[in-house]
C-alpha cells in the first residue's frame, strides 16, 4: 500500500501536504501525532473515504481514485478497518454486524456465515455474544466486536483508530493482546494510530511521526524510543516543553470537521 | 451594507449548494434503485416504519379535517341555501388537496424526521463511514429503502386518509349539522371523479419522494455531534413540509 505525495486541503487550511506512506506485506506502522493534526484523515485517505486534492492512494499497484467506483469497493474488500468506538451498527445484533460483510459480499449458507462469526468472535476472545445488541456492551467489547467485524472477509490490510482510547489498563492490555493474535493468526498488513507509546511500542515494527501535514520520522520501536530528535523526545516523554508549536486552531478545525464529515 | 450583501450572499449559496446536493444524491439514489445488490427486506422494514406505524396519527387528522371542513362549509353554505353541497365538498377538498398534503406533513413529522436523526446518528458515530469500509454505498443501503417505501405508503395512506376525512365530514354534517345523510351521500360522490382520486395519488407518491430524500439527505450530511443531529432533525422537518407545499402548487398546477 503506497501514498505519493498526498494533499488535502479543507477551506484554506492544509491538513496534508505532500505526504509519502509505504506499508509492505504483512508489516505493522504505528502512527503517532498531537491531536487535531489529521491522522484520522490520512486513514480516511488510506480506504477511501476521503479523497486527495493531489497525489495518489496506490493498493497493490493500482491507484484507488483511478479505479471504477466498482473497482474501489474490491480493493476496499482488501481492508478490514476498526473504528475508534467500534462504529457498530446500532439497529443489528453483534452477530448480524459481524456476518453484513459475508452476507452482501460472499455466497456463504448462512451456516457457514455463523461459524465464521463465532470464529471472528472467538479470535477477539468475546465467545457466544452473537445475540447481544451493541448497547449492552463495554467500550472494550465494541472495540474487539469492531475487530471481529473487520476481520470477518479475511482482510489484507487492518486499519486500526485508536483502538485503545478511553479503555482502562488492564481492557487496553486485553485489546492489545487480542490485535497480537490476529495479526499473528492472519499475517495482514496494519495500520494503527494511536497515543499510547506502549501500545504502540507493542504492535509496531515501524512507528511514525505525523507532523505539519507530512510524516516527519518514520522508524523502528527502539530507534523511536532513544531518539534524540527533539518531536521525537518530545512525545516519548511527554514534555510540552520541548514539543513543536501546539497544532494551530485552524488546522485542528479542518482536520476535526473533516473527521466529523468527509 | 457589505455586511447585508455578504449575508444574502452566503445564504444563496447554501441554498444552491443543498439543492446541488439535492440532485446528487437523487441520481446516486436512482443508480441504486436499478443497480444490485436488492433490498426487498430491508424496504418492507421501511414500509412498516413509515406507512404502518403512521396509521394512527395519519387518520386522526384526517378525521378531524374532514369535520372541520364540514362545519366551516356549513357556516358559509348556510348563508345561501346550499348546505346539501358540502358532502362535495369535503369529499373534494379531502381527495385533490388535504388528503395528500396533510398526510404528506404528518409523515414528514414522524418518519421524514426520523430518518433524518437515524442517520445523522448513524453519521457522527461512523456507521456510515463503517459501510463504506465495508465496500457497501450508503445511498444504496440506507437511501434506496427509505425512498421507495415512501413512495408506496404515502399514496396508501392517502387513500386512508381520503376516506376518514370524509367520513369526519359526514359524522359531523349527519350528527351535529343535523344535514340529511342520503342527500349528504349522494352529494358526496355525484361530483367525484376518477381523475380527482388519481390526481391526489400522483401528489402522494410526489410527496413520499419528496420527504424521505429531504430526510434521508440532512440526515447523511449531518456535522458534529448530538447538537448536529438535532440540527437536522429540524431541518428535516421545515425543509420536507417547505418542498411538500411548494411541489403541491406546481403539481396541482400540472394536474389541473
Amino acid at each position: 500500500m503506497k501514498l505519493t505525495k498526498v494533499t488535502k486541503s479543507f477551506g484554506t487550511k492544509t491538513v496534508l501536504s505532500g505526504l509519502d506512506l509505504t506499508v509492505a506485506k504483512g508489516e505493522s506502522l504505528v502512527l503517532v501525532g498531537q491531536s487535531g493534526i489529521g491522522k484520522s484523515v490520512l486513514l480516511k485517505h488510506v480506504i477511501g473515504l476521503l479523497k486527495p486534492d493531489s497525489g495518489t492512494v496506490e493498493i497493490d499497484g493500482e491507484d484507488l481514485w483511478k479505479v471504477s467506483a466498482k473497482d474501489r469497493d474490491r480493493l476496499r474488500r482488501k481492508f478490514g478497518m476498526s473504528f475508534q468506538e467500534g462504529a457498530l451498527f446500532d439497529s443489528m445484533s453483534v452477530g448480524e454486524n459481524i456476518a453484513f460483510p459475508l452476507t452482501r459480499h460472499t455466497k456463504k449458507t448462512k451456516k457457514e456465515i455463523a461459524d465464521r462469526v463465532a470464529e471472528c468472535l472467538d479470535l477477539v476472545r468475546l465467545p457466544g455474544i452473537e445475540e447481544k445488541r451493541p448497547s449492552e456492551l463495554s467500550g472494550g467489547m465494541r472495540r474487539r466486536v469492531g475487530f471481529a467485524r473487520a476481520i470477518a472477509l479475511q482482510p489484507e490490510i487492518l486499519i486500526f483508530d485508536e483502538p485503545t482510547t478511553g479503555l482502562d489498563p488492564i481492557t487496553t492490555d486485553v485489546v492489545v493482546k487480542v490485535i497480537e493474535e490476529m495479526r499473528a493468526r492472519l499475517k495482514p498488513s496494519a495500520i494503527t494510530i494511536t497515543h499510547d507509546l506502549k501500545v504502540a511500542f507493542g504492535i509496531a515494527d515501524r512507528v511514525g511521526l505525523l507532523s505539519g501535514g507530512k510524516i516527519l520520522v518514520d522508524m523502528t520501536p527502539k530507534e523511536f524510543e532513544e531518539s534524540k530528535d527533539p518531536r521525537v523526545a518530545a512525545f516519548v516523554t511527554g514534555d510540552s516543553e520541548l514539543a513543536p508549536p501546539e497544532v494551530e486552531p485552524e488546522r485542528r478545525k479542518a482536520a476535526t470537521a473533516a473527521e466529523a464529515h468527509p | 451594507m457589505n455586511a447585508v450583501l455578504e449575508f444574502f450572499g452566503r445564504g444563496s449559496l447554501r441554498v444552491i449548494e443543498g439543492v446541488g446536493r439535492f440532485f446528487v444524491l437523487l441520481g446516486m439514489t436512482m443508480r441504486g434503485v436499478v443497480s444490485p445488490p436488492f433490498s426487498p427486506v430491508a424496504t418492507a422494514r421501511q414500509v412498516v416504519r413509515v406507512g404502518v406505524d403512521s396509521v394512527p396519527v395519519v387518520l386522526l387528522t384526517a378525521f378531524f379535517t374532514g369535520g372541520v371542513l364540514a362545519l366551516q362549509t356549513f357556516k358559509g353554505f348556510q348563508r345561501f341555501h346550499a348546505e346539501g353541497y358540502i358532502g362535495s365538498v369535503v369529499a373534494l377538498s379531502m381527495l385533490r388537496e388535504l388528503g395528500p398534503v396533510l398526510t404528506g406533513l404528518m409523515v414528514t413529522g414522524r418518519a421524514g424526521s426520523a430518518m433524518a436523526a437515524e442517520l445523522g446518528s448513524m453519521r457522527v458515530t461512523e456507521q456510515i463511514d463503517a459501510l463504506v469500509s465495508l465496500a457497501t454505498d450508503p445511498v444504496q443501503y440506507l437511501f434506496v429503502p427509505r425512498v421507495l417505501a415512501s413512495i408506496l405508503v404515502v399514496p396508501m395512506l392517502v387513500v386512508l386518509a381520503d376516506a376518514v376525512g370524509i367520513m369526519g365530514g359526514y359524522l359531523v354534517a349527519v350528527g351535529y349539522l343535523g344535514a340529511n345523510p342520503v342527500v349528504y351521500m349522494n352529494n358526496t360522490f355525484q361530483f367525484l371523479s376518477m381523475e380527482d382520486m388519481t390526481s391526489g395519488l400522483i401528489k402522494a407518491a410526489a410527496f413520499g419522494f419528496l420527504l424521505s430524500l429531504v430526510g434521508c439527505q440532512c440526515g447523511y450530511d449531518t456535522q458534529g455531534g448530538a447538537e448536529g443531529v438535532g440540527l437536522s432533525t429540524t431541518k428535516a422537518v421545515v425543509m420536507g413540509s417547505l418542498a411538500i407545499l411548494i411541489a403541491d402548487f406546481f403539481l396541482t398546477k400540472v394536474l389541473f
